[in-house]
């Protein structure tokens, strides 16, 4: 087996939310317990609704936020507190990409010295040929010379993405943090990026951690994923696996509800609330809305459970694929 | 090819475009601060006779007069003269104080922003003490037990306003690092003065510029006060409030005295907010 260049244990991050001006403060539990390893070339999906906890993991698997429980080791050492010197120095190895590229970006610099930046700050090079390095990059990334004079309002969101993936692979990271990297984008403009990034992933060999809502997305740049629903993983297996015979309920209704071209398949419409992390149901979370759900799925949460091809499923019902499908049907 | 013709292409319009787009009223701004600045500067060069010196024969003199052209005070002396060196003094005080808070009150703000917690709860607090209590008492009682040297007054001005750029700079650096470019730039590993200094500062540079300016006159119009009362520049020294103060005893015979301060005090408070409103449109590139 691969040594695992990331692993994170039973991870968890509650935050206080106050309602109304003397309402008492709710914790909620943003991730519950989430486990993954990631190794070096390899890409992990993870994909969930908003609310899911998805951000919040991304965020502390790179260290920029401290887990209530559980822990990150990176290369095999424990991740540094968050603003200590050791932290900063591991972030030229870990990167991320953020959502929104134009908030990313410092609207009162040309891109060029912000692509520059992560070699001034990490010293890396001489002087000198950080520019030169610079430019370099920014050329591997699609964007021509005479963009790099030109302030992030000037470009386009597709080039604005570019400059933050050509900015993060600076200093040669080893972990690259993809949090919905192409959700702002238009779709054709997406694909462009997505190949982009599997290239480059390619060619530098980089553990990938690609965040999205998007089953399409995901699947074309992941080679495993992970379904999360209210900060939990209810699933996890290889890509094509996964979306071709999904096992957990929830799974389910994500595939049946992404449009396949030519099939016409049953589309699988969740009923009852979008899920709140603040009010998080008994048992299993899903059990409201899911139209499979016996009384022990609301008394029992399932745990995550190795079934048969590497598919790990957190669903009491899983256990028995007969009585899934036949209940489906 | 083509990209490097367009590399030898100039990347921005042209100093001279940029000139041209300068409204008439911001022109004339400019041009009234330069000339204070060019009289404070060398005010010993331009003031035709020296500030102090009495001439008992011309006393209060009319402005028009061929030695006088602005006339003369109570003792004879000129008040053009007076008027420069007034202006130099206002201006460094002005100058000086408006510095002072400007870089006070935005370390504050910042320290606030990044430490958070009870660093900023304390920061707050003062802000809050300092916006709640009337500062020309604050002044006056400092003045009072301390006496007033030029020193003091710009170190006691310095303390005027602060809280608002305080308030400013640690709204916009917490804004800044939820928002998205100060949180990248620490994502990418670096340290906090960087972060705040080379990112966070000309992001919000243009707001406090704009602060600035609304605070300058009215750090000039707090020293015309003090002065005033007795508490600012003392005699012999003299200043553009002092001398509205000293001029109102003969405002009905001799109005000049005070007019010909009073004017330029008017006149430089217009001129730096007129030019603060415009540079706050000019500084943030995404308006250009």
């Amino acid at each position: 087996m691969i040594p695992s260049l990331v692993e994170a244990k039973g991870l968890a991050r509650s935050y206080a939310q106050r309602r109304g001006l003397f309402g008492r403060s709710v914790a909620v539990r943003a991730v519950d317990g989430v486990s993954l390893r990631v190794s070096a070339g390899e890409t992990l999906g993870i994909v969930g609704e908003s609310g899911s906890g998805k951000s919040t993991l991304g965020r502390m698997v790179l260290g920029l936020e401290a887990p209530d429980e559980g822990a990150v080791r990176f290369d095999g050492a424990d991740m540094p507190k968050f603003g200590t010197v050791e932290w900063r120095r591991a972030r030229a190895r870990m990167q991320m990409i953020f959502q929104d590229p134009l908030g990313a970006l410092d609207r009162r610099l040309a891109i060029l010295d912000q692509v520059r930046e992560p070699l001034d700050i990490h010293r890396r090079h001489e002087p000198a040929e950080r520019t030169d390095k610079a430019l370099a990059m920014l050329a591997r990334v699609g964007l021509s010379r005479h963009l790099a004079a030109r302030y992030p309002h000037e470009l386009s969101g597709g080039q604005r993405q570019r400059v933050v993936l050509a900015r993060a692979l600076m200093t040669e990271p080893a972990l690259l943090v993809c949090d919905e990297p192409v959700s702002a984008l238009d779709v054709s403009i997406q694909a462009q990026v997505v190949n982009l990034l599997v290239d480059l992933q390619e060619e530098m060999r980089l553990a990938m951690l690609f965040i999205s809502h998007d089953l399409r997305v995901v699947r074309q740049v992941s080679r495993r994923v992970a379904v999360m629903y209210l900060g939990r993983f209810v699933e996890e297996g290889d890509a094509d696996d996964l979306f071709a015979d999904p096992r957990h309920p929830y799974t389910q209704a994500l595939v049946s509800a992404a449009p396949t071209p030519g099939a016409r398949q049953k589309r699988i419409t969740l009923t009852g609330e979008p899920p709140n992390p603040a009010e998080r149901p008994s048992g299993c979370a899903f059990h409201p809305r899911c139209p499979l759900a016996t009384s022990r799925c609301r008394a029992e949460a399932p745990a995550m459970r190795t079934v048969e091809g590497g598919r790990r499923v957190a669903c009491h019902l899983a256990e028995d694929p007969a009585h899934l499908a036949r209940k489906a049907a | 090819m083509t990209d490097r013709a367009l590399d030898n292409a100039p990347a921005r319009p042209g100093h001279l475009a940029a000139l041209k787009a300068i409204p008439p009223l911001v022109w004339v701004a400019i041009l009234w601060l330069a000339a204070v600045l060019f009289v404070a500067i060398f005010a010993d060069l331009v003031a035709p006779y020296s500030y102090t010196a009495p001439n008992l024969r011309n006393r209060l003199v009319a402005p028009g007069h061929a030695l006088h052209w602005l006339g003369t005070d109570e003792l004879g002396r000129d008040v053009l003269s007076r008027l420069i060196v007034s202006i130099r003094i206002s201006l460094l005080i002005a100058f000086g104080a408006t510095v002072i808070s400007a870089c006070f009150g935005t370390a504050l703000g910042f320290l606030a922003a990044y430490f958070r917690g009870l660093v900023e709860q304390a920061v707050l607090m003062l802000a809050d003490f300092q916006a709640s209590m009337p500062f020309l008492i604050l002044a006056l009682a400092v003045l009072a037990f301390f006496g007033s040297s030029l020193v003091l007054l710009v170190g006691l001005m310095g303390l005027f306003g602060w809280e608002r750029y305080a308030r400013i700079a640690r709204g916009l650096a917490i804004s800044a690092g939820a928002q998205g470019y100060a949180s990248a730039v620490t994502q990418l590993g670096a340290p906090p003065t960087q972060v705040y200094l080379r990112h966070i500062l000309p992001n919000i540079a243009s707001t406090l510029i704009v602060s600035m300016t609304l605070v300058f006159p009215e750090v000039i119009l707090l020293e015309s006060g003090l002065s005033f009362l007795g508490l600012g520049v003392q005699p012999p020294m003299t200043s553009l409030g002092n001398m509205v103060g000293f001029g109102r005893e003969y405002i009905t015979r001799a109005p000049w005295i005070m007019l010909a301060p009073a004017s330029v005090i008017v006149l430089t408070t217009l001129s730096v907010s007129l030019l603060g409103d415009w540079l706050r449109d000019r500084l943030d590139p995404t308006l250009q």
